[in-house]
C-alpha cells in the first residue's frame, strides 16, 4: 500500500507570486528553459505522467506528436482544459484557487516544450471564483517579463456545456462555434485550434509538470505504482463525513480513501456503492473497494480513475434513481450531433423513468440493455458511451433492485431514497416523451 | 466605462484576426450589460463582431448560461446532480420554491429572483452548492434559504 504523501501539486498554497517564488516557485521554469524543448519532453516521457482529465494518455508522448515548425509551418498552441464539469470532480477548481502560480508555471514550461507562444485556458463559465484568482495571478505575471518571456496566456470562459470538456468540442467552442465534437483523425496535435498543431492538457496535468521538472523524472517515477506514477488529487463527495479534495500517492486503496481521508460514511449509515472516477465510470459495490486507486487495479474491475471524482453512496440510494439522474444529466448535455447519443440518452432516461415509476414490463429491462448496446462504441465522443456503460453496470451489479421495481410495480424505497424526487434541469420544463417508447 | 462596442473589440484583439473566438466573451459582455440577450443585444453583438445576429443566436442557444429571455434581478441556481442530491439538494430547491412562490425554472411573481436547478457545479464535496448571482454558496441546507434571500433583499 502506498504511503502518506506530502502534497506536490497542492503544496505551499498561495495566490501571490512573491510568496510562491519565495517557496521555490518558478525555479522549475528556469530549469526547463535551460533545457532544450526535446529534453523537457523526454523528461516528461521518463516521468510516466499521464493525463489527469480522464483519458490518462501519456503526457510527454502527447507533446512529442506535435510536428516541428519545419515540418508544418504553423503556430503551435497549448490549450488547457479547465472546463471541469464531470459530476463528482472538483479538483481543478481547488488547484486553480489554491496554487494558480504553479499552474501558470506548468503552462510556461509546457509552452517551452512544444515551442509555443500562445496559451489558451478554457475555464468553465460557472467558475467565477477560480477565474478571478487566475486572472489576478496572470496580472502579477504580466509585470514579470523575465518569467513570462514571449508567452501570452488568454483565459477563455465557457458558458455552461459539459460537452466542451471533450477536447475537440472544446476547440470548436474556443473557435467561437457550438461545442460539438469533431471526428478524429486528424488529432489536435496535428490539426487542433485554428487547424494548427495543438496540445490539449488538463489543469492537474499541467500543474504536475513543475514538480516533475523540479524533482526530476527519476524521483517522480518512484511515486505511485506501475502504470500510475506520481500523485493524484482525488475529489471525495456524497455520503461521507469529510468531503473534499485530497492529494494522494497513486495506488492507495479505495477503502483507505473513503474511510481514512473521507472519514467514512456520514450519519452512521452503511456503504452501498462507490462511483470511483466521476459519473462516467463503472460503479463499485461496497464489497469491491479493497482495490488500489490506480489504472491497472481499477481496470481489473472494468472501471477507471477517470477524473478522480469519488462519489460515495450509502444504503439509502436507489440505484434505479441513480441511473435515472445520471441519464438525465447526459441527455441534457448531449450536443445532438450524432444519433446514438442524441436518441439513446433520451431512451435510457425514458425507460429508467418507467422502471422507477413501476410502469415497466420485464421486456423493458431487456430493452434498456439493448439501447445501451446500440449506443456504446457508436458515438463520436465518449458522452453517449458513458451513459450506456454506467447504466449497464448498474443493472449488472444491482439487478435484483431493478427486478424489484418491476415485480412490485414501484420503487422498493417507497419514497425514502436519498435521490427521491430530485429535479434535474432537463426535467425542469415539461417536455414530450421520447417517441416510440411505450407509455 | 467604455462602450460595449469598445469592450468587444478588446476581446477580439485577444484572438487571431478572422477567427470567431470572441463571440462567447462578446455575448457575456452584452448579457452583463442588458441582463439578457434580447434581439437588439444580439444585433449589437453581431455588428461589433461583423457577423450576423443569427450566428450569434446559434451560439447563445447552445450554452446554458446565456439567457434568450429576460430573467429576474437575481439568479439562484441549485445543483441537483448526485453528490448534492444525496445530501439534500431537493429539499433546498423546495425551500426556495416555497419562499419565492414559483417553481424551479421560473421567476418569482415580483420579478426579483429566477430560480433554476443546474447540473454539476464542481463543488461536489461541499454540497449542496447554490450559485447566487454566479457566486457559490457551499453546504447549503434548506434552513439556510431564508437568510440567503434576505441577503438579496439587503443588497438592493
Amino acid at each position: 500500500m502506498a504511503a502518506e504523501l506530502d502534497e506536490i501539486v497542492l503544496a505551499n498554497a498561495t495566490t501571490r507570486l512573491a510568496e510562491y517564488e519565495a517557496a521555490g516557485g518558478y525555479r522549475a521554469l528556469a530549469k526547463a528553459r535551460a533545457m532544450t524543448p526535446a529534453e523537457v519532453t523526454d523528461e516528461l516521457i521518463a516521468s510516466e505522467l499521464r493525463g489527469r482529465g480522464g483519458a490518462f494518455f501519456p503526457t510527454g508522448r502527447k507533446w512529442s506528436f506535435v510536428p516541428s515548425k519545419e515540418q508544418l509551418p504553423k503556430p503551435h498552441y497549448l490549450v488547457v482544459n479547465a472546463d471541469e464539469s464531470e459530476p463528482g470532480s472538483f479538483k481543478d477548481n481547488e488547484i486553480l484557487s489554491r496554487v494558480p502560480h504553479r499552474f501558470i508555471e506548468g503552462c510556461l514550461i509546457t509552452a517551452h516544450a512544444i515551442d509555443c507562444t500562445h496559451v489558451f485556458v478554457y475555464i468553465r463559465g460557472e467558475y467565477s471564483g477560480p477565474y478571478e484568482i487566475l486572472v489576478g495571478a496572470l496580472e502579477e505575471l504580466h509585470g514579470r517579463p523575465d518569467l513570462r518571456g514571449d508567452v501570452t496566456i488568454v483565459v477563455h470562459r465557457g458558458a455552461g456545456a459539459y460537452i466542451c470538456g471533450e477536447e475537440t468540442a472544446l476547440l470548436e467552442s474556443l473557435e467561437g462555434k457550438r461545442g460539438q465534437p469533431r471526428s478524429k483523425p486528424p488529432f489536435p496535435a496535428v490539426s487542433g485550434l485554428y487547424a494548427a498543431p495543438t496540445v490539449v492538457n488538463n489543469v492537474e496535468t499541467i500543474t504536475s509538470v513543475p514538480p516533475v521538472i523540479a524533482m526530476g523524472a527519476a524521483e517522480y517515477v518512484k511515486l505511485g505504482v506501475p502504470n500510475t506514477r506520481g500523485s493524484r488529487v482525488v475529489s471525495i463527495s456524497g455520503n461521507v463525513v469529510n468531503g473534499g479534495n485530497y492529494e494522494i500517492e497513486a495506488g492507495m486503496s479505495l477503502r483507505e480513501i473513503v474511510y481514512g481521508l473521507g472519514g467514512g460514511i456520514a450519519d452512521g449509515r452503511e456503504l452501498k456503492a462507490v462511483v470511483p472516477g466521476g459519473s462516467s465510470t463503472v460503479i463499485l459495490r461496497a464489497d469491491e473497494i479493497d482495490v488500489g486507486y490506480d489504472f491497472d487495479s481499477l481496470a481489473r474491475l472494468s472501471t477507471a480513475m477517470g477524473s478522480a471524482g469519488i462519489i460515495v453512496l450509502d444504503d439509502r440510494c436507489c440505484i434505479v434513481q441513480l441511473g435515472l439522474r445520471f441519464s438525465e444529466f447526459y441527455e441534457h448535455e448531449s450536443c445532438g450531433k450524432c444519433t446514438p447519443c442524441r436518441e439513446g440518452t433520451r431512451w435510457l432516461t425514458a425507460i429508467l423513468r418507467k422502471i422507477e415509476d413501476g410502469r415497466a414490463s420485464q421486456d423493458e429491462l431487456d430493452l434498456l440493455l439493448d439501447v445501451c448496446d446500440r449506443i456504446n462504441g457508436k458515438c463520436l465522443c465518449p458522452l453517449g458511451d458513458s451513459d450506456a456503460i454506467i447504466v449497464a453496470s448498474y443493472v449488472a451489479k444491482f439487478r435484483d433492485e431493478f427486478q424489484a421495481h418491476i415485480d412490485q410495480g414501484g420503487c422498493p424505497f417507497g419514497g425514502h431514497s436519498s435521490l427521491d424526487g430530485v429535479l434535474a434541469p432537463v426535467a425542469m420544463h415539461a417536455h414530450a416523451p421520447a417517441a416510440g417508447v411505450p407509455a | 466605462m467604455s462602450t460595449l462596442h469598445a469592450r468587444i473589440q478588446e476581446e477580439r484583439a485577444k484572438y487571431p484576426a478572422g477567427s470567431s473566438s470572441a463571440v462567447m466573451p462578446a455575448l457575456r459582455l452584452a448579457q452583463e450589460e442588458y441582463g439578457w440577450l434580447s434581439p437588439d443585444a444580439l444585433r449589437e453583438v453581431a455588428d461589433a463582431l461583423e457577423t450576423t445576429p443569427a450566428f450569434c443566436k446559434s451560439i447563445a442557444s447552445f450554452y446554458d448560461q446565456f439567457h434568450l429571455a429576460p430573467i429576474g434581478e437575481h439568479l439562484v441556481e441549485v445543483c441537483t446532480n448526485v453528490s448534492c442530491a444525496v445530501v439534500g439538494a431537493q429539499q433546498v430547491v423546495e425551500a426556495f420554491e416555497d419562499a419565492l412562490g414559483c417553481r424551479a425554472g421560473e421567476t418569482s411573481p415580483d420579478g426579483k429572483v429566477t430560480l433554476r436547478t443546474i447540473e454539476c457545479l464542481g463543488g461536489c464535496g461541499w454540497g449542496t452548492i447554490v450559485s447566487v448571482d454566479h457566486r457559490y454558496r457551499t453546504r447549503v441546507r434548506a434552513e439556510d434559504v431564508p437568510s440567503i434571500l434576505e441577503e438579496l433583499d439587503d443588497g438592493r
